[in-house]
C-alpha cells in the first residue's frame, strides 16, 4: 500500500489548460473522490497517475518513488475503465490471470491467487464463462479482481459504475467500499455523480476547468462549501445574492441574513450565502413568531412537491425561489399559495465573495 | 405469399443460377478438358490423364509453377507482416502526415497494373535491381502491401483501444499487449488480407509479365508465352491442379475464419 503524491501538474492539449498546478496528496489506504463536471480534468488527472499520459511539469509520487517519467506498465497500478475492458477473447479466469501471467508468476501461483480474487469478488464459480455471458453487475466484478489480483500500489477507478442501473449501482457501491476496506488499497476514484462521492469516499477533492477548488471530507465540502460552485455541484444549495455587511448579507428587499462567521468578504461588496434546502424550516406565517437569533423570509408557496417520506416545497420570497426540504413527520401541510416564514439558523448560512 | 413474391423470388433464383455459371462454368469445362483425350476440346469425352503425365516431364511449366508458388509465399509472408505491423502503427499513434499517408495507400489500389507494371519497370532498371525473380518478388509485396493494410485497418476499427490500456495496467509491455491482446482479436483481418496477398501475387500477370527475364517466369507468365506458341493441354491439367489447392485452401480458411464477424 502506498501514499500518492501529485505536485503542481500541469498538462495542456492545445491552448486549452486541461490540468493547472493541481496539488493533492491521495493518503495512504484512503478512498479519494475526484468529482467535477466533464472537462474538468479528472480523468486527465487519473491518466496522469496511471501513466496513460504526462505532466508538461509537476511530480507525480507513488510510495515516495517519483513515476512521473515512468511508463504505466511499470507503475505498479490497478485501474478499472469505464466500460470494464474486459478482454472478450479470453474467459473470466484468464482476464483476471493476466496481469500475473505476463508478470510470469508459475501457473500454481496464479490459480490460487485468481481463485482468491474471484472469491473476493463473489464470483468464485464463474472463472470459465466468458465476458459476453456476465451481466453489468458481474462484469464490474471481473473488472475490480483483474485490477486488485496483482496487489497494486494504488487502484484507479474511472467512473466505474456509470455504465450499470440504479439499484444495480447502489449496490455495487457498498460492495466497492466493501472490498476496498478488506483489502486497504489506497483508492482514487473519478465520477461526477456527487452522490457516490458523498457516500463512498472519505475524501472528496472538487475540480472545475483544470483547478482543485475545495478539498475534504464529505462532510466538510457538504457543510461548508468554499464557493458557489462546491455548494451546488456537491448536494443542493440555495444561492442567496446580496452585499456583505458586517457578520453577514445584505439581500436585495434589505433583508439582513446572518451568516457562519468564517473568513468575510469586503464590506459592502457584492457577495451571496448558500443555504441547503433541509436546513430551512417552513412555517406557516400566522403562528411563526420571531426569533432575533434566526434567519428568517417572509414569502408564499409557489409549489409543493409530494414525494412520500420528504416534501418539497419552493417558496417565492426576496424576489427568488427558495427550495425547502421537509420530512413528513405528520406536521399540518401547507398548500400552495400560504403565507409561510422561511427559519434557520446562521450555523446553516454560508458566505462567500461573488 | 402473394404471386408477386413469388415471381420476384423465382427470377432472384435464375439470376444466382446464372451468376453461378458464368463464374463457374468455364472452369468446370476446362477441368473437364483436362481429362479428354482429344487436344483440341472434341467430343465426344475420352477419358485420359497423358495430360497429367505430359505435365509431370514439361520442366518449364513446373518450374514456372514453383516459381509462382515461392514468389506468392514470401510475398504473402512479407507483405502481411509488413502490413499489419503499418496497420497497428496507424491505428496506435498519431502523429503528423498520418491522413496523407494512409490516403496514400488508396491510389495503388486503383493504378492499372499495367501502369504500375511499366513504372516498376523502368525505375527497377533505372535503380540497377533490374528483371528477374526477386524484382518479381519486391513487386508483389509492394502491390500486396495496401490491400493487407485496407483490411488489417478494417478489423481494428471493430478493437475497443481501452482493450491495450487495460493491458498495460496490468503490467503488460507494449509488445505482450500487440502479441496477446492486440493480434489474437485482428487475427481474420490478418488472414483475411493474408489470403488477399496470396491472391494478388498468386494471379498477378501484368506486373510479373514485365519484370521477368526467360527463364525466370512465373505460371501465368509461362501459360500466357505457351499459349502464344500453341495451346498445349498440359495448361488445362495445371490449371486444374492449381484451382483445386487454391479452392481447397480458401474453403478450409472459411471454415475457420468468420470474416469481418465476431465469432
Amino acid at each position: 500500500m502506498a501514499d500518492v503524491r501529485v505536485e503542481k501538474v500541469t498538462r495542456s492539449f492545445g491552448a486549452h489548460k486541461a490540468l493547472d498546478e493541481v496539488s493533492i496528496v491521495f493518503p495512504d489506504g484512503g478512498f479519494y473522490a475526484l468529482l467535477g463536471p466533464s472537462g474538468s480534468g479528472k480523468t486527465t488527472l487519473l491518466r496522469m497517475i496511471a501513466g496513460f499520459d504526462y505532466p508538461d511539469s509537476g511530480s507525480i509520487v507513488i510510495d515516495g518513488d517519483s513515476v512521473e517519467r515512468v511508463p504505466v506498465d511499470k507503475r505498479r497500478i490497478g485501474m478499472v475503465f469505464q466500460n470494464y475492458a474486459l478482454f472478450p477473447n479470453m474467459s473470466v479466469a484468464d482476464n483476471v490471470a493476466f496481469g500475473l501471467s505476463v508478470r510470469g508468476e508459475a501457473k500454481a501461483t496464479i490459480a490460487v491467487e485468481v481463485q482468491r480474487a474471484l472469491d473476493l469478488v463473489q464470483l468464485g464459480k464463474l472463472g470459465e464463462r466468458r465476458p459476453h455471458q456476465l451481466s453489468g453487475g458481474q462484469r464490474q466484478r471481473v473488472a475490480l479482481a483483474r485490477a486488485i489480483v496483482t496487489r497494486p500500489r494504488v487502484l484507479l477507478l474511472d467512473e466505474p459504475l456509470s455504465a450499470l442501473d440504479k439499484a444495480l449501482r447502489v449496490d455495487m457501491q457498498v460492495e466497492l467500499k466493501r472490498i476496498q476496506r478488506e483489502i486497504g488499497i489506497t483508492t482514487i476514484f473519478v465520477t461526477h455523480d456527487q452522490e457516490e462521492a458523498l457516500t463512498m469516499s472519505d475524501r472528496i477533492g472538487i475540480l472545475r476547468d483544470g483547478r482543485l477548488v475545495q478539498e475534504g471530507s464529505p462532510e466538510e465540502i457538504y457543510d461548508s462549501p468554499a464557493s458557489e460552485f462546491a455548494a451546488t455541484f456537491l448536494g443542493d444549495a440555495n444561492i442567496l445574492p446580496g452585499t456583505a455587511e458586517g457578520n453577514g448579507l445584505r439581500l436585495a428587499d434589505g433583508t439582513l441574513v446572518a451568516a457562519r462567521s468564517t473568513v468575510l468578504p469586503a464590506q459592502g461588496r457584492a457577495a451571496s450565502c448558500a443555504v441547503r434546502p433541509e436546513r430551512i424550516a417552513i412555517l406557516p406565517a400566522a403562528v411563526a413568531m420571531l426569533d432575533g437569533k434566526e434567519n428568517s423570509l417572509a414569502g408564499c408557496v409557489a409549489k409543493r412537491i409530494f414525494a412520500g417520506s420528504v416534501s418539497t416545497y419552493f417558496v417565492d420570497c426576496a424576489g427568488q425561489t427558495v427550495k425547502v426540504l421537509v420530512q413528513n413527520a405528520g406536521q399540518p401541510r401547507l398548500g400552495e399559495g400560504d403565507d409561510v416564514v422561511l427559519r434557520w439558523s446562521p450555523e446553516s448560512t454560508v458566505l462567500f465573495a461573488s | 405469399m402473394t404471386s408477386t413474391t413469388r415471381l420476384l423470388e423465382g427470377l432472384g433464383r435464375i439470376y444466382v443460377g446464372l451468376l453461378l455459371a458464368f463464374l463457374y462454368l468455364p472452369i468446370v469445362i476446362m477441368a473437364l478438358m483436362s481429362f479428354n483425350a482429344s487436344p483440341f476440346y472434341q467430343l465426344p469425352f475420352e477419358w485420359t490423364t497423358k495430360w497429367y503425365s505430359d505435365l509431370a516431364s514439361n520442366a518449364q511449366l513446373l518450374a514456372a509453377t514453383w516459381n509462382s508458388i515461392e514468389i506468392a509465399i514470401i510475398a504473402t509472408v512479407l507483405s502481411t507482416l509488413l502490413g499489419t505491423a503499418a496497420s497497428i502503427a496507424l491505428f496506435r499513434y498519431d502523429f503528423r502526415g498520418k491522413r496523407f499517408l494512409q490516403a496514400l495507400l488508396l491510389p495503388p489500389i486503383a493504378i492499372p497494373w499495367l501502369i504500375t507494371g511499366t513504372a516498376m519497370l523502368i525505375f527497377f532498371f533505372g535503380v540497377g535491381i533490374g528483371r528477374g525473380l526477386h524484382a518479381i518478388l519486391l513487386g508483389h509485396v509492394a502491390l500486396a502491401l495496401p490491400y493487407v493494410i485496407v483490411v488489417v485497418s478494417a478489423r481494428l476499427q471493430t478493437f475497443a483501444p481501452e482493450l491495450e490500456e487495460a493491458a498495460r495496467s496490468l503490467g503488460a509491455s507494449q509488445w505482450q499487449v500487440t502479441m496477446r491482446i492486440t493480434l489474437p482479436w485482428i487475427m481474420p483481418g490478418v488472414i483475411a488480407g493474408a489470403l488477399f496477398a496470396f491472391a494478388v501475387s498468386f494471379d498477378q500477370f501484368v506486373v510479373s509479365y514485365f519484370l521477368s527475364t526467360p527463364g525466370q517466369a512465373t505460371l501465368p507468365v509461362e501459360i500466357y508465352a505457351a499459349i502464344r506458341k500453341g495451346f498445349m493441354p498440359e495448361i488445362n491439367a495445371v490449371s486444374t491442379i492449381i484451382i483445386v489447392v487454391s479452392m481447397g485452401l480458401m474453403l478450409v480458411t472459411a471454415r475457420f475464419f468468420k470474416f469481418g464477424g465476431e465469432k
